[in-house]
């Protein structure tokens, strides 16, 4: 230690847990102004016809009811995708190559892959498949999420999988079980909490982007139902450009007219509640357990 | 978990799940490969058309279609900066807080909502700044610092609020989690009998932390540093809304700019029907894709060593 008066190192000591109280002060009074400026802004425009009324054209009754369903839609058919595939991944890197080159180099890409900005997904999938296919679709905005799903869900599967102490594999396949059995049956049992905890957090991850989405779902003022009666008229035509909240938000936030700013406003009240209820749900689910970060 | 050698206990259902658990690994790589490949290959018009000349060039016209990607690269450069200076001392300071300072519940209360913080789609952070933050910077914030600090080249011309300060500071906020929550990690790794040797002779908590605890981690906070930059470089929502789509490069932090995510983002729609502005955009995304994988893998190579240090 440099031989500096007692006062001045206290001193300095103090200013530097001053600050950094200060700082942690400042990180929550803007967490909370965030929430508050969304909520009340946002509560405004929850009235009824937010939730039955579809978007555009303006000055009729106007609501976010296609764009809803339209997220729905998308988010689910990106979960449908990149879920097993991340979980599989998951199941290679930790169950059968843990040492293995490749799996040093899946992981590789998988953290980089996670890097990646999304609006270059989004690039990436309009070069690949709505300019192949010749117009935007839903379906193409939900393979852009799922891509940003797969590495998150393999190294999170991985991180847990890898928790699960060996004794259990060794007892299961000691009795007899195949390995494919042994892990479905055994090792995702034991970690089943902290599974369900990665793919809600990814799940949460994906549901507030909109860069991917921008040249791929694109949007649409209309419900993209199959059919208006028979029994797919509950059913998002995926092939469509389909509506979205967050693209919507975007849209909206940026025109000129205040209805429509209102309108984003209660959009993104809606989609931050969701995305911060279903990370706090996941919280609660992994609660037992040590939070394990890539 | 040793791996049987035994081939002849694996039977056929376990080497089927086996390959196709290798199929979807590989797959991560094939798509990451097959992103570089397409951007590649969008974008070579755009580089046969205008050469090496394009990343010095701060020409924007789509109008005679005359191109350079200066001030976007420019843009997203000294937005990442200003979020960096400010997020990594704050995100250092309030990990110190968390580990050294605070009671263990309010240490986990505070810890859970910075990290609330990161759960906030990047488009709330832009309508948020948008509506909200501009005015504060256009009306108080920026005026303050121009009476005060005006003689700087960085605080020159009319403040606006839509401007590259702006942006800074949005993805400070946005990528301040990250860092808190790497820090914190580090900061919590470090032995505590190391400290204790320091708190002995009478080192206060900041002689400590400086002496012991940050050469201790100084990989791991690096590490979190690189993470934060990543992040930042790409962000594209939160720096759309508030940076001001201006294709200028000025040295005023007030001046309105452009990034090159934001770029893409706002001019990828226009340039649809336009095979050689389409071209411009996806090699503004090569450039950004070659930017991050460069410290995507400085980072990963970076962290290796830090757990081959832990490990000896």
């Amino acid at each position: 230690m440099k031989s500096t008066s007692l006062t001045l190192r206290r001193a300095t000591d103090w200013t530097i847990r001053a600050l950094s109280m200060i700082a942690a002060v400042v990180g929550i009074i803007f967490l909370i102004w965030i929430l508050w400026d969304v909520a009340t802004k946002g509560i405004t425009a929850l009235d009824i016809k937010f939730f039955t009324e579809r978007t555009g054209p303006y000055n009729r009754d106007m609501g976010m009811a296609n764009a809803i369903i339209g997220t729905l839609y998308i988010t689910l058919l990106a979960t449908i995708i990149g879920v097993p595939v991340g979980l599989m991944s998951g199941i290679y890197l930790s169950e059968f190559g843990r040492t293995h080159p490749l799996s040093v180099g899946v992981r590789f890409f998988a953290n980089i892959l996670m890097g990646t900005p999304s609006i270059l997904i989004g690039v990436f999938v309009y070069t690949v498949i709505v300019l192949k296919m010749g117009n935007f679709s839903g379906f193409s905005g939900g393979v852009a999420l799922a891509i940003i799903m797969l590495p998150v869900v393999a190294r999170t599967t991985e991180d847990i999988l890898t928790l699960v102490p060996n004794e259990l594999r060794e007892s299961a396949l000691a009795l007899g079980a195949p390995r494919w059995r042994m892990i479905i049956q055994v090792v995702f049992r034991a970690a089943k909490a902290g599974l369900i905890t990665g793919v809600l957090l990814a799940i949460a991850r994906v549901s507030g982007e909109t860069a991917p989405l921008l040249f791929t779902a694109f949007n649409n003022t209309h419900f993209t139902f199959y059919d208006a009666e028979g029994p797919l008229r509950y059913v998002y035509d995926m092939n469509e450009p389909t509506s979205n909240l967050t693209v919507t938000i975007f849209q909206y936030a940026m025109s000129p007219f205040k209805e429509w700013k209102e309108l984003a406003w209660g959009g993104s009240l809606l989609i931050t509640g969701a995305v911060l209820l279903i990370s706090i749900v996941a919280r609660v689910v992994f609660k037992g357990g040590k939070t394990t970060r890539v | 978990m040793q791996e049987s050698q035994k081939k002849t206990r694996q039977n056929i259902p376990d080497l089927i799940f086996r390959l196709l658990t290798g199929i979807c690994a590989i797959s991560i790589v094939a798509v990451m490969l097959y992103i570089g490949w397409e951007l590649y290959k969008g974008a070579a018009p755009s580089m046969k058309e205008f050469g090496f000349r394009f990343l010095v060039d701060k020409t924007w016209n789509p109008v005679l279609g005359e191109f350079g990607a200066a001030s976007s690269i420019y843009g997203t450069l000294v937005s990442t900066l200003i979020a960096m200076i400010l997020a990594a001392p704050m995100g250092l300071i309030i990990a110190l807080f968390l580990v050294e300072l605070s009671h263990p519940v309010i240490s986990r209360i505070v810890g859970s909502a910075i990290e609330l913080l990161a759960a906030i789609p990047s488009i709330i952070f832009g309508m948020w700044g948008l509506f909200v933050l501009v005015p504060i910077m256009q009306t108080k914030v920026e005026p303050w610092l121009q009476e005060h600090f005006g003689y700087l080249p960085i605080f020159q011309g009319t403040p606006m609020g839509v401007d590259m300060l702006t942006a800074g500071i949005i993805l400070a906020l946005m990528i301040l989690p990250f860092i808190t929550a790497v820090t914190r990690d580090v900061l919590q790794m470090v032995p505590p009998v190391l400290k204790e040797a320091g708190h002995g002779p009478g080192a206060t908590m900041w002689e400590v932390t400086k002496a012991v605890s940050i050469p201790y981690g100084i990989r791991g906070i690096v590490g979190a540093m690189f993470l934060g930059l990543g992040r930042a470089i790409g962000e594209t929502m939160a720096v759309t809304f508030v940076i001001g789509n201006n294709h200028e490069i000025s040295s005023s932090l007030f001046a309105s700019g452009n990034s090159i995510a934001s770029s893409i983002a706002l001019e990828f729609g226009e340039a649809l029907n336009d095979p050689m502005f389409k071209s411009v955009l996806i090699q503004l995304g090569l450039i950004l894709f070659v930017i991050t994988f460069v410290f995507q893998v400085l980072a990963q190579l970076w962290i290796g060593q830090l757990k081959k240090h832990e490990r000896s």
